[in-house]
């Protein structure tokens, strides 16, 4: 077997193995229903029904892709720079850890000037999070795969030792929790009564930006070609390392931003459960979107209404709501191998 | 004085052991597929369904090693979709093995409620007991540590001895070995280094499997959802702490464990109500750290680790 | 030199292939070749970059299998795709990129995939034994037990070599051989090569260097675009018909005659870094400066050096008279360096960037963006005039620069080097793997930046494109730097002793 590359791939070449991929996902959960003892038609009718089916399960799902757009465009802009961050888990943590420090009440400054702090200073200390690994390979070539993972275990710990000491709510009635941030800090609604807050907002305008960072400016196009080949890059003149250290500092900082979403936009204070895994559902959804920061937002949304939508099903005929993270877990290996089908084809010599 | 105690018994040591035991199976699966150019990040995953696989199928009624031999070949299954992932169409491992970590985590949980939909508490099973080997385990201090220990333990170490023996005595070895340093020497010899590569992610991730099994077998005897821990990815440290050699390895792992040993008692001494249990907790993931950079100098990294070949293209 | 031997009696052919035909796609990479080697023969399989001496040798070991046509070995037809079936024929091959694991010893490498898998032990004493028999009987001294990676390569090829001979190989295929090699390593090769032959084994030697042709093969093969396109006895044709049956016309290199030196543009004064030691180099106005050698004895740290990429440990770099406040690969480019790297795929170019995107690589900041904004009107029409200056054959600025040929890729590298107008270039390898049409090109693009006063650095393995060139040269070897010999003043010979390690002042 022999991969031999596609010159000019075709629309169709570039279309079909992606759509292939997302059925075949669906097909594998329809058969793990199936085993279940769940219809596969009443499955995703009811997973659908739950996303999309009424106002306020439309508005949830928007608030639950919220934090994945923020975690896939961290992921993205890392991968494209082939700088694997899995640690967007811990960087998640770090912003909403400074959120809670700085807007329980040590800043006593009206909401349009608490806010760009709270999400500034969230997005430095993700920065600082993922600059750490980042910093372990420039200096020292370590694996930021294996660091960032297990940053993410340090990180909760350090989480958890906060809302046990520092930063538990004398009101908690012993659980491990942090006060509440104070109005002035929660992000309002955008339309008033509905329940989706302005960190959505923050989200699409975080993606745009993205994408004008990658097409329009001197550090996108530093970061590509540092992803694409460092040699190259280094040769022409590229300052490799800080392109690498600039990348860690966006992509921690994206993702620090989803933790301040999160704390200020709907829960308004920090627990241990803050996060069900956003750091790695971003992965999928990086990969999903081809790592384009636009398809980000469509990702994030289709893998919102499978959680959503999963969790309702669950609860109406208990097929377990696990049953949404193997179809996302498939589709991710599966479109990897989709995108590859979209560049080369096998031949038999 | 506390401390020295604590280095000087029996107990102690023997804890050592059996914590380092799932590691040392997961950390010689890792190496074997490392040292064959492939890096396996499936291995969180697979240890998770390794765990639930063993522990299920003797909950289900098959005798202990038969649980064993469900999780090994869980395992290799897992092993296989990562290989064919990452080998003949060399995709990026990082990406595949992040991805089969989280497809073999939610298959497990997702076997688990669909299989005890009703239970709040996971059942007990009949784990591997302590054998005490005659003779052996009555060498003052030495017998207790190592030789009073569950079947499984022992096994690990046959594993860990005979892995060594295989890559640096027989010619599958030194093909594995090959295909991890320079695939075209491999080809170039007329053997195929996607069916060595492919066979090396197969059998080490059976391993991985094991070490995961042996948490809800012979270390604990239920399965709960975050059982592994993360102890997958302190493997892969591990491997890269042990220069990619089995022995070497085997003694990192059992370093590693002394110290999570140690915390375990420290929490318990007069330092542990000063310092918060958190910290702790950490130092697993802090030394992995400390080890990745202490050792990142190192020039025994196998050449080829990470380099997808595909033949007829230079 | 004479053919050695005077060749063979027939018999059946040791290896015969017959009508393979080979298309990838669209391309026809072997088009109905047919040939017989026989026992005590060597044959010479001759021909440019890409007429199809690799694609044939690769259906021989089974690593593609031909549309049409067969391969028989010893009267015996070889399956197709069948990497083995080659091997355990008694076919070996000694590849151009050497295959061999440097972390494992000699005694392992060439033991690997000798012995059957499921053998429960290497057997390390009668490995070494044979080996060491074997180096006794053709010459190849290496030791057994040394590492890979602490061999030269004079000693690599040989393990390639006893690879082949200790698998009882009657047949050796031998890639560009002495590419790697100095003029006396290369005769001490081919005299290997005739003990190969006096004991019945037969050869067939691919290059595309035609005295070394003349020197060892028996008969003559020209591929020329897959074809088969003539046949000769070596001792009835002559190295310029070869040449021109090769390229399929007459060769016209570019002319470059002499030019009075300026002034010195970039000077090493004992200069270190890397594996390069005190190095003595004066690049001049209006000059090509050559540099001899076996690639792989530190004209990678002089090249980096002068790049940008590698910083001087100790010596002096000056430009223009002054030492550089510091040096990175931007202040290189910025003391008007222009660098043709030795690896246009690897180091050049981006696989996966457009044309644009590859020909601003260098320039983004400077000249197509304004505080950190880039211009990609400007670097597109910038492209497109880099296209037809330098004749790069394309569909457009937005292909993938990975689909183009390598003269074309090399041809946009010149454009976006020569554009700039540096005052010094560095062509490390410039012409590697490209075909005579795309080399001449290269060679009269530096000729003529030489003409219009710039310094041209030439590094290069190929002794006749350097003595061609170069107004001076030097020799590389095992990181030292000889004098500078001028044109016409220096014989091969004299410049082959140099290279293999002769001359130099012991420095330790």
């Amino acid at each position: 077997m022999r991969l031999e590359p596609i010159s000019q791939p075709s629309l169709q070449r570039r279309l079909l193995p992606p759509a292939v991929a997302i059925a075949a996902s669906f097909l594998i959960a329809a058969l793990l229903a199936q085993i279940a003892g769940g219809n596969p038609f009443a499955v995703f009718g009811l997973i659908f029904k739950g996303a999309l089916g009424s106002k306020f399960a439309l508005l949830e799902t928007l608030n639950r892709a919220t934090p994945l757009i923020f975690t896939g465009l961290a992921v993205a802009v890392a991968f494209r720079a082939k700088l694997w961050n899995i640690g967007a888990e811990a960087q998640l943590y770090a912003g909403a850890v400074i959120t809670v420090v700085l807007g329980t009440g040590a800043l006593a400054w009206p909401a349009p000037v608490l806010l760009p702090t709270l999400a500034i200073g969230a997005a430095l200390a993700g920065a600082v999070v993922l600059l750490v690994p980042a910093l372990l390979k420039t200096r020292f070539g370590v694996d930021e795969v294996v660091t960032t993972l297990l940053f993410n275990f340090i990180f909760l710990l350090f989480v958890s030792y906060l809302l046990e000491g520092p930063l538990k709510d004398p009101m908690g009635m012993g659980w491990p929790k942090s006060s509440r941030l104070v109005p002035e800090a929660r992000l309002p609604r955008i339309v008033e009564g509905l329940r989706l807050h302005w960190g959505f907002a923050l989200a699409l305008i975080c993606a745009v930006s993205v994408w004008i960072i990658d097409r329009k400016t001197t550090l996108g196009f530093e970061m590509r070609a540092v992803g694409q080949n460092p040699e190259a890059a280094r040769f022409a003149g590229i300052p490799v390392t800080a392109v690498i250290l600039k990348t860690a500092l966006l992509s921690g900082g994206l993702a620090a931003l989803g933790g301040f979403s999160e704390v200020a936009g709907l829960k308004g204070s920090l627990t241990l459960d803050l996060s069900p895994g956003f750091g790695y559902t971003g992965i999928v959804v990086a990969m999903l979107a081809l790592l384009n920061p636009i398809g980000v937002v469509a990702a994030s949304l289709f893998v919102a209404v499978i959680f959503v939508g999963a969790d309702s099903m669950s609860r109406a005929i208990g097929v377990p709501t696990y049953l949404a993270d193997i179809m996302l877990a498939s589709a991710l290996l599966l479109m990897v191998l989709a995108i590859l089908f979209t560049k080369f084809r096998v031949r038999r010599d | 004085m506390e401390l020295f105690d604590i280095l000087l018994s029996a107990s102690f040591w023997a804890a050592a052991i059996r914590i380092a035991s799932p590691l040392i199976f997961a950390t010689i699966g890792e190496l074997i597929c490392e040292r064959a150019g492939v890096l396996n990040l499936g291995i969180e995953g697979i240890m998770v369904a390794g765990a639930f696989a063993g522990w299920i199928s003797v909950w289900a009624g098959l005798p202990l090693w038969g649980g064993v031999a469900v999780a090994l070949l869980v395992g290799m299954a897992f092993g296989a979709l990562h290989s064919v992932l990452s080998v003949p169409f060399g995709l990026s491992q990082h990406v595949v093995g992040v991805g089969i970590t989280l497809l073999a985590t939610s298959v497990t949980f997702y076997t688990y409620r669909v299989v005890l939909p009703e239970v709040s508490s996971p059942p007990k099973i009949q784990a591997f007991q302590p054998y005490e080997i005659p003779l052996l385990s009555d060498i003052p201090l030495l017998g207790p540590a190592l030789f009073s220990q569950t079947p499984l333990t022992y096994a690990a170490f046959i594993v860990a001895l005979i892995t060594g023996l295989v890559l640096f005595r027989t010619p599958l070895g030194l093909a594995v070995r090959a295909a991890g340093e320079n695939p075209s020497a491999v080809a170039a010899q007329g053997l195929s280094v996607t069916a060595i590569r492919m066979g090396a992610v197969i059998v080490g991730s059976g391993f991985m499997a094991v070490g995961g099994a042996f948490l809800t077998m012979s270390a604990f005897d239920s399965f709960f959802f975050d059982m592994v821990g993360g102890r997958g990815w302190i493997c892969i440290a591990l491997v890269v702490f042990g220069a990619w050699r089995p022995g070497k390895a085997v003694l990192g792992a059992i370093l590693f464990a002394a110290f999570d040993a140690l915390q375990i008692r420290v929490q318990q001494t007069s330092l542990g109500t000063v310092i918060p249990y958190q910290i702790f907790l950490m130092m697993p993931y802090v030394l992995s750290i400390l080890a990745l950079v202490l050792m990142s100098r190192s020039a025994q990294v196998p050449a080829a680790l990470m380099v997808p070949f595909n033949k007829g293209t230079r | 030199m004479t053919a050695v031997g005077q060749g063979a009696e027939r018999g059946t052919p040791v290896l015969r292939m017959e009508g393979i035909t080979k298309r990838f796609g669209s391309v026809t990479a072997n088009e109905g070749i047919s040939f017989s080697l026989y026992e005590g023969e060597v044959i010479a399989l001759l021909g440019e970059n890409g007429a199809g001496k690799t694609t044939l040798m690769n259906i021989l070991f089974g690593q593609y299998s031909a549309d049409e046509g067969v391969v028989e070995a010893f009267g015996q037809p070889l399956p197709a795709g069948a990497p083995r079936a080659a091997l355990d024929a008694g076919v070996g091959m000694v590849h151009q990129h050497f295959t061999l694991a440097d972390n494992l010893t000699v005694w392992e490498n060439i033991t690997l995939g000798t012995q059957g898998l499921a053998a429960p032990s290497l057997r390390p004493a009668r490995v070494k034994a044979k080996i060491r028999d074997l180096s006794k009987r053709f010459h190849l001294a290496v030791d057994p037990d040394a590492r890979v990676g602490n061999l030269t390569v004079g000693e690599r090829q040989r393990v390639e070599i006893l690879k082949a001979l200790y698998r009882e190989a009657r047949v050796l295929i031998l890639d560009e051989p002495t590419a790697v090699l100095t003029p006396q390593e290369t005769d001490a090769l081919f005299a290997t090569l005739r003990e190969a032959i006096a004991m019945g084994l037969s050869i067939v030697f691919i290059s595309h260097k035609l005295h070394e042709v003349m020197a060892i093969a028996h008969r003559v093969l020209v591929l020329r675009h897959g074809r088969l396109v003539a046949e000769r006895q070596v001792a009835e044709t002559h190295p310029q018909e070869l040449a021109s049956i090769m390229v399929g016309g007459d060769v016209r290199t570019p002319d470059v005659p002499a030019m009075p030196a300026g002034p010195a543009l970039l000077t090493l004064k004992k200069a270190t870094a890397g594996v390069l030691r005190d190095a003595d180099l004066t690049l001049f106005e209006g000059q090509i400066t050559g540099i001899a050698g076996v690639s792989g004895n530190g004209q990678g740290a002089l090249s980096d050096l002068i790049s940008g990429v590698l910083a001087l440990q100790s010596g002096r770099m000056e430009i223009a008279g002054k030492a550089p406040a510091r040096w990175d690969a931007r202040t290189a480019i910025a003391h008007g360096i222009g660098r043709i790297p030795e690896d246009r795929h690897k180091t050049g170019t981006i696989a996966d960037f457009d044309l644009t995107e590859n020909a601003i690589l260098e320039t983004y900041q400077s000249d197509f963006a304004r505080a950190g904004w880039m211009d990609w009107t400007k670097a597109r029409q910038h492209t497109e005039h880099l296209i037809q200056t330098y004749d790069v054959r394309c569909p457009g600025p937005e292909t993938r620069i990975r689909l183009l040929s390598g003269g074309n890729m090399q041809k946009l590298i010149l454009g976006r080097v020569l554009e700039e107008n540096p005052q010094i270039i560095l062509a490390n390898q410039p012409v590697r793997g490209l075909d005579i049409g795309a080399v001449n090109y290269v060679h009269a693009r530096l000729a003529a930046a030489r003409e219009g006063g710039s310094a041209v650095l030439l590094i290069s393995e190929d002794l006749d494109e350097i003595m061609k060139l170069s107004d001076t040269m030097h020799v590389m070897s095992e990181g030292r730097l000889s004098p500078a010999f001028a044109r016409g003043k220096v014989s091969a010979a004299e410049l082959g002793k140099w290279m293999a390690g002769q001359g130099f002042a012991d420095v330790s």
